[in-house]
């Protein structure tokens, strides 16, 4: 460097632009002129704009902090629910297991609480998840496949085997039917000697979702919700901590929706289930307690934490200013994250560790109270011992070594985070009021409202993977011909076999006509509008069948058939 | 009739699978590609399926299946158009199907199976490709 060079570096000032506005004339134009940017537009994986830069002008001039974030623990809860977060305790690292026979799963659970875990979650073959028996014409080449296969209690029993229901807390993935499979975790409490009361868990149980993405029901969408009601109402009764609904957009998104629609329609639904419980005459600071949320995490970053911090907010708002609910745990949106299953490739596999990786620092700095993260292996078959260690290693690597959970809400205050909140926040509640005005949740449903922007929004995002405008490492960019494919999990026919062979023996060693009384008091149950789960409760224990019980109330509730929307 | 008529397919669900995002996807770009498409909505059985298929005068059935069921409804499918005289009707489709799944697959008659990262692109330039109308007299 010569002297003069030297010399003038030390004599120019630093510029410092005055506002926004002289930047952008003064620094930002001549780069322009020049060599531009990437890109005309840029936006987020859900196709929502994204400025070059934030400022405290992309905040409305009015904005208040203690209003619209708070403290931690404090309404409206924008920086966490817990006035400690992780510094108390790191989020549930919650795996969701389930495949094979009742015995395959029994013994995966039991190694798992060996392994120190104390809640189990528990995913059901999609026979039981339909409410249909393993015998059923649907079922064949199903059975135990995408988690393991129930029929009747004989199942459950073997099941829970040796896994003592007071000392565990039981998370059940089930919908349609879940009134049917709550009553026969009951039924196998009973015989343990465990009173209802001492029973923790969680039943997925959010059929409204179900018609929006998910797509596995019975009924149509009113008498689905009757039964929610009475499950509702006989938990408040008699197992006063268990968790009744775990509403969900997880599913939401994977059917292809924008991460504002995830958080729109998971929020009508919460509405919808709210509204429902007080028409049906509960009290609010009964049942909303008992409420909690699932959220997909998926590839863009701060779309993901903007849109779980804009839950809180909003849910908060709603429960105390829409529903007058009193009790602080009637506010709370407590949720359960999984890392997005959709955004996995098949195409060179290990990559997606990191985006599993990605997306669950977003559930952590989301606030998210449990957390799945999704095995690399997922787009191939479900995932093997050794992808599903990888992926609870991440977690761990998140909690204890990136320090990232030693403070709350580290990302708050940043003026793109708060805006992009604000954003998110507004696009949701735009959809909200036009539910509203449509009728509810339920009406929307009816319309097709919801399945359709889902279905447009999932079509758009494929045309732009096909044209290269959204990049997919691995399937429309570096692209490679030469890959390895990992080992994949395999399930054997003979568990179908199994399954059959156990379903006949139970048959016919139970007491027929006593199953045909119980059915009928079920039926009856439902016609005369009284509490659905004690005569199901007595139908379990008389080793009636999950298809059998579902099947007895469709007389009387109809079956559900969708108008499909392309 | 000398015009060559436009290509027509059953686009369809078998069995319990609920994901319906990628046939949604598939039966949209068939339509905006100027195919016929009928689609079956969800939840069929392969019996449906192929009376559909028959009665439609489709071309070719394009199945999928994520549930891991494919072993099962593809080759039944195939069975139940064989029984019926009409195993000239096509049948290719897709889902999470292993690699080492896909020739037993064709062994039993599927013509293309199409998995995860395949472009709606790729999947039209093969039907214009390999299927024809079929001669319906």
């Amino acid at each position: 460097m010569s002297d003069r060079d030297d010399a003038n570096r030390k004599s120019k000032q630093p510029r410092r632009s005055a506002s926004r506005a002289d930047w952008e004339e003064t620094t930002l134009r001549p780069a322009l002129d020049g060599k531009g940017e990437r890109d005309a537009e840029f936006s987020t994986v859900s196709s929502l704009p994204i400025e070059r830069l934030y400022t405290r002008e992309d905040l409305p001039p009015d904005w208040n902090e203690s209003e619209e974030l708070g403290f931690p623990g404090e309404f409206p809860y924008t920086r966490g629910i817990h006035p400690t977060m992780y510094r108390g305790r790191q989020w549930t690292m919650r795996m969701f297991a389930g495949f094979g026979s009742a015995e395959n799963t029994n013994q995966r659970f039991k190694y798992l609480l060996k392994q120190g875990q104390t809640g189990l979650s528990t995913a059901f073959d999609l026979p039981t998840l339909m409410g249909r028996d393993s015998d059923d014409e649907m079922a064949y080449g199903e059975v135990g496949r995408e988690g393991v296969a129930i029929d009747t209690l004989a199942d459950m029993e073997i099941l829970f085997d040796g896994i003592p229901l007071d000392q565990v807390s039981t998370s059940m993935t089930i919908n349609a039917p879940a009134a049917v499979l709550l009553a026969m975790y009951l039924a196998v409490a009973e015989k343990q000697g465990v009173s209802f009361e001492k029973l923790n868990g969680t039943l997925q149980n959010d059929i409204l979702k179900e018609y929006i993405a998910q797509k596995e029901w019975i009924y149509p969408p009113r008498p689905s919700v009757r039964i929610i009601t009475d499950l509702m109402a006989f938990c408040a009764r008699h197992v006063p901590r268990w968790n009744t609904i775990s509403i969900s957009g997880y599913h939401i998104r994977e059917a292809g929706s924008t991460a504002v629609q995830e958080l729109a329609f998971t929020l009508a639904d919460g509405i919808g289930y709210v509204q429902a419980g007080i028409d049906a005459g509960l009290d609010i600071d009964v049942f909303a307690p008992r409420l909690s949320f699932f959220f997909n995490s998926h590839n863009d970053f701060f779309e993901e934490v903007a849109k779980m911090r804009a839950a809180r907010r909003i849910w908060a708002r709603v429960m105390k200013d829409r529903f007058g609910a009193k009790k602080e745990r009637s506010w709370l949106l407590r949720f359960h994250t999984q890392t997005a299953g959709c955004s996995l490739t098949a195409q060179q596999p290990y990559n997606n560790i990191v985006r599993v990786t990605i997306q669950a620092l977003a559930g952590v700095l989301g606030g998210t109270q449990s957390l799945h993260t999704d095995s690399f292996d997922e787009a191939l078959a479900l995932p093997s011992d050794e992808a599903v260690t990888v992926a609870l290693r991440t977690q761990q690597i998140i909690a204890e070594e990136s320090g990232v959970a030693n403070t709350i809400d580290p990302l708050a205050g940043s003026y793109f985070v708060e805006a992009l909140t604000n954003r998110i926040e507004q696009d949701a509640l735009n959809y909200i009021d036009k539910i509203d005005e449509m009728g509810g949740i339920v009406r929307a449903i009816e319309t097709g409202f919801p399945q359709k922007e889902i279905a447009d929004a999932s079509y758009r995002y494929q045309r732009q993977v096909d044209a290269k405008a959204k990049t997919v490492v691995g399937v429309n960019r570096y692209v490679q011909t030469d890959e390895q494919r990992p080992e994949l999990l395999r399930i054997g026919d003979e568990v179908e076999r199994g399954q059959l062979d156990r379903l006949n023996r139970v048959k016919q060693d139970r007491d027929n006509e006593r199953v045909k009384q119980c059915l009928d008091q079920v039926v009856r149950a439902a016609k005369n509008d009284e509490n659905l789960l004690p005569p199901m409760l007595d139908a379990v224990r008389a080793y009636a069948s999950v298809g059998e019980i579902c099947k007895a109330l469709i007389p009387v509730f109809g079956t559900y058939r969708e108008t499909s929307v392309l | 009739m000398n015009e060559e008529r436009k290509i027509r397919l059953l686009v369809g669900k078998v069995g319990l699978d609920g994901h319906d995002r990628g046939v949604k996807i598939v039966a949209r770009a068939f339509r905006d590609a100027g195919f016929e498409v009928i689609y079956t909505g969800l939840h069929q059985t392969p019996q449906v399926v192929v009376n559909s298929a028959i009665q439609e005068d489709v071309d070719a059935i394009s199945l999928s299946i994520l549930s891991g069921a494919h072993n099962h409804l593809f080759p039944r499918v195939i069975e139940l158009l064989k029984e019926q005289g009409a195993d000239d009707i096509v049948v290719f489709g897709g889902g999470i199907v292993p690699d080492e799944d896909i020739p037993g697959l064709k062994a039993a008659g599927v013509l293309e199976i199409f998995t995860p990262g395949a472009s709606t692109d790729d999947i039209i330039e093969w039907v214009r490709t390999n299927i024809r109308p079929r001669n319906l007299d």
